[in-house]
């Protein structure tokens, strides 16, 4: 159709570099920015003031970061930060570490200090492009106002596509205060990035004989990982376990990606997994991974993982293939066609040869689920569980809230208990295991979803290290609820030390009172709740959910004894898991034998019936 | 010691090599030497990667370089189907009466005498990987006192280039 519109020419005007900056952050969609300003970003904040782009004043550069990846995983779109040179920019280097190990698109943009000062030491000066270069996907010192829009329009193109990831902008001072042309052709730049290609469309071949492996396992898993999420491929992933009857485990960083109450769910696999997920991937014949990338805390003892498994290996990063596991089908490409691409396979075999045959398997999954479940025991009068905590949320909100979690017992029991049903509402540091991710991070899903219900879980550790950020979310309207598992120590290390060191407990006790969290809350311009008793939790639940004006936190005194299990202890295979104080030897013994061994034996089709 | 050479295509930009550099100690490969320098497309520079195969999987580092922004293209030469030279000059500290020995040394080996003092002789030797090292254990006996190595360079034999499509690149084919 032929556009019959006037076409209003646009003149050529002389911008500053932050100008240029400003006005290729609006012309990239870009609606907030997390940032702080120091003084060598200060040029840029001046064009800031009447543009289009929402500025979220934070109290660290490192909420920045966080916020900027939270933003980032509730809503797909690249997280954006703006900082300044030096301090500014070395606080941001966690989170760009976070998201370069959990693949968040996200674009930091830094001040640099002049460049005749590069070099020489100058005030508030780091070298951070050199700092960021092994946590990024890309960086770039800008050295020309010109350069501007073509390296914030390549910047978002290389942190979005393939596999997404952090890319660092650093702008030079007197680059943001020099003149440049805007013309008629400014926007969109030409990108000039010829050793950057896009991932080709899945190999047919592979997918073929993939879809064949799976018609033909009698015992499948599919091992789904963040990038099924990142893919956008949750109907398609759930088309294909319907039509194949599989089961699937979806991991830390994939919870949400398929429905937990599905009964072809099995929970989370690894180190906490369920186990009905991890002796699954034990027993298979066939694990088909999409988007994962055999991680230490999935596979365990790597040499022992899944030893009567062949492997299907879709991933968007060819460098993932091969790197830990070396698969029997690799089929680099983006994992929403190869799911498509499977289905449709599978339904043409089945069409030709009848249905997979893994009736017996499931069964045995069935059963592996009744007896061993996630158990943990709520006494009325006993300590507050922290477990009783995230199964009475998940209740409340019906699985629908935007959970974010930090990183310690307090994120395993949520990505346990937590009864996901939608992608993107599941949001923690899984690689990296930034302690102090939760606020911050809620801050910025918070900004990306306004109107619905985010509530961070968060340890008493972790939640010191970034509490600042509730002015941020008072201050900005932001009603992010907060339920602190108070249990006074840095319980994961206690945990460990509990296991592995004979109870010689080193440095992990914080102590409960210290600060009072409620006064702190209310400190901020929050809403502060308590809560001991295993009675009171839905009420003070139902008063923090309905709390919609300020931020609420709730202090929850959870019981400091309690453990995360299963467990299998780090480095050691996957069939060492243990289930923990909840069962029984005979329980334990029974799990760790299975009673299922390479093919079905008689033995194990009664217990599965 | 079982080595892979790699060449790697890369945009002639500022910090690109820190780029390659910073991998290999990020991802914990371990390299023999690294030659780097222009082409015959002067946007383009092209480094020569000598891996150590045993405790490096080539495959995964070819494919991490792949990943690099600003990396071109990747591919592993066949060292039978490939010239590899690597240029070397060697100070040897000699007593005078060995001298004439020492040049006959040197005219076996191909390699040129470069500077002479009363003590000390200069070698330049471009050769093989190979034959460099074994003029290396002949000279030792003389003492050498200094030695500087380019690394590696390579190019594929025949009428093939880097930049033809029938020279896949490894990462590709996985």
């Amino acid at each position: 159709m032929l556009d019959l519109a006037p076409q209003k020419k646009e003149q050529p005007v002389q911008l500053t570099g932050a100008q240029a900056l400003v006005r290729s952050l609006e012309q990239q969609g870009v609606e907030v920015v997390f940032g702080l300003p120091g003084g060598a970003i200060l040029p840029a904040y001046d064009p800031l003031r009447s543009s289009s782009l929402r500025h979220v004043l934070v109290r660290h550069e490192q909420g920045a970061g966080h916020a900027a990846e939270g933003y980032a995983w509730a809503t797909g779109r690249t997280g954006v930060c703006l900082v300044t040179s030096g301090p500014g920019a070395t606080n941001l280097v966690t989170a760009l570490a976070d998201a370069y190990m959990d693949s968040v698109p996200m674009v930091a943009i830094t001040g640099q200090v002049s460049t005749a000062m590069i070099g020489t030491d100058a005030f508030q000066e780091a070298d951070i492009t050199g700092i960021t270069l092994p946590v990024t996907k890309h960086n770039e010192l800008v050295t020309s106002a010109e350069r501007l829009p073509a390296a914030i329009a390549e910047a978002f193109h290389i942190a979005s596509t393939g596999r997404p990831g952090p890319v660092l902008v650093d702008v030079p001072k007197d680059i943001l205060q020099a003149t440049m042309t805007w013309g008629p052709g400014t926007w969109p730049p030409a990108m000039n990035l010829p050793g950057y290609r896009l991932p080709a469309a899945p190999d047919q071949a592979a997918v073929r004989a993939a879809a064949t492996l799976l018609r033909q396992a009698r015992r499948p898993v599919l091992y789904v990982g963040g990038g099924v999420i990142k893919a956008g491929a949750h109907a398609e992933l759930l088309a294909l376990a319907e039509l194949a009857q599989a089961p699937v485990t979806t991991t830390l960083m994939a919870r949400g990606a398929f429905p937990d109450p599905h009964p072809l769910a099995l929970g989370m696999p690894g180190m906490h997994g369920c186990y009905t997920a991890v002796a699954a991937l034990q027993e298979a014949d066939l694990v088909v991974a999409l988007g994962a990338r055999f991680d230490d805390r999935v596979t365990g003892n790597l040499a022992t993982f899944a030893p009567h498994a062949k492997i299907v290996h879709a991933d968007i990063d060819p460098a993932e293939i091969g790197k830990n596991r070396v698969p029997d089908v690799p089929i680099p490409g983006d994992v929403r066609a190869t799911l498509a691409g499977l289905t449709e396979s599978m339904a043409a075999l089945i069409a030709e040869n009848g249905p997979p045959d893994t009736g017996y398997w499931l069964r045995c999954i069935g059963d592996w689920k009744r007896r061993f479940p996630l158990r943990y025991t709520q006494d009325a009068d006993g300590p507050l569980k922290p477990q009783h905590v995230v199964e009475r949320l998940s209740a409340l909100t019906g699985g629908e809230a935007v959970v974010v979690a930090g990183v310690g017992q307090h994120q395993m029991h949520a990505a346990q208990h937590y009864s996901f049903t939608t992608p993107r509402s599941w949001i923690n540091s899984g690689g990296l295991g930034t302690m102090g991710f939760a606020v911050p991070a809620a801050m910025g899903a918070q900004v990306g979803r306004p109107g619905e219900l985010v509530v961070a879980i968060d340890g008493d550790g972790c939640f010191q290290m970034t509490a600042q950020e509730l002015a941020t979310c008072a201050i900005e309207h932001l009603p992010i609820k907060v339920l602190i598992f108070n249990n006074g120590f840095l319980g994961m290390v206690r945990q460990w030390q509990e296991l592995f060191y004979e109870e010689r407990y080193s440095e992990v006790e914080l102590g409960t009172a210290i600060p009072d969290y409620v006064k702190l809350a209310e400190a901020y311009g929050c809403h502060g709740l308590r809560c001991d008793r295993a009675d009171d939790v839905d009420a003070v639940l139902d008063k923090a959910l309905a709390t919609t004006d300020v931020p609420t936190v709730v202090d929850f005194r959870v019981h400091d004894r309690e453990g995360v299990f299963p467990m299998v202890p780090a480095g050691r295979p996957n069939d060492e898991i243990v289930l923990g104080p909840e069962f029984t030897g005979d329980e334990q013994r029974a799990a760790t034998r299975r009673e299922l061994r390479g093919e079905p034996t008689k033995n194990t089709e009664v217990l599965a019936r | 010691m079982s080595t892979h050479t790699l060449s790697v295509l890369v945009e002639n930009k500022p910090g690109v090599l820190a780029h390659v550099a910073g991998l290999f100690s990020r991802r914990a490969f371990n390299i023999s030497s690294l030659a780097v320098g222009p082409t015959e497309d002067p946007k383009v520079s092209r480094m020569t990667i000598v891996v150590d195969g045993a405790s490096t999987p080539v495959e995964q580092v070819a494919k991490q370089l792949d990943k690099l922004v600003r990396v071109l293209k990747v591919v592993e030469l066949d060292d039978h189907a490939a010239v590899e030279r690597e240029l070397a000059l060697i100070k040897v500290r000699i007593d005078p009466a060995l001298r004439g020995e020492l040049l006959e040394v040197a005219t076996v080996f191909h390699t040129k005498v470069v500077d002479m003092s009363p003590e000390t002789v200069i070698l330049e030797a471009t050769s093989s990987p190979g034959k460099l090292d074994s003029l290396l254990e002949n000279l030792e006996r003389y003492g050498t006192c200094e030695l500087v190595r380019t690394g590696r360079i390579a190019m594929s034999r025949g009428s093939g280039t880097i930049t033809d499509n029938d020279l896949a690149p490894l990462a590709e084919a996985v």
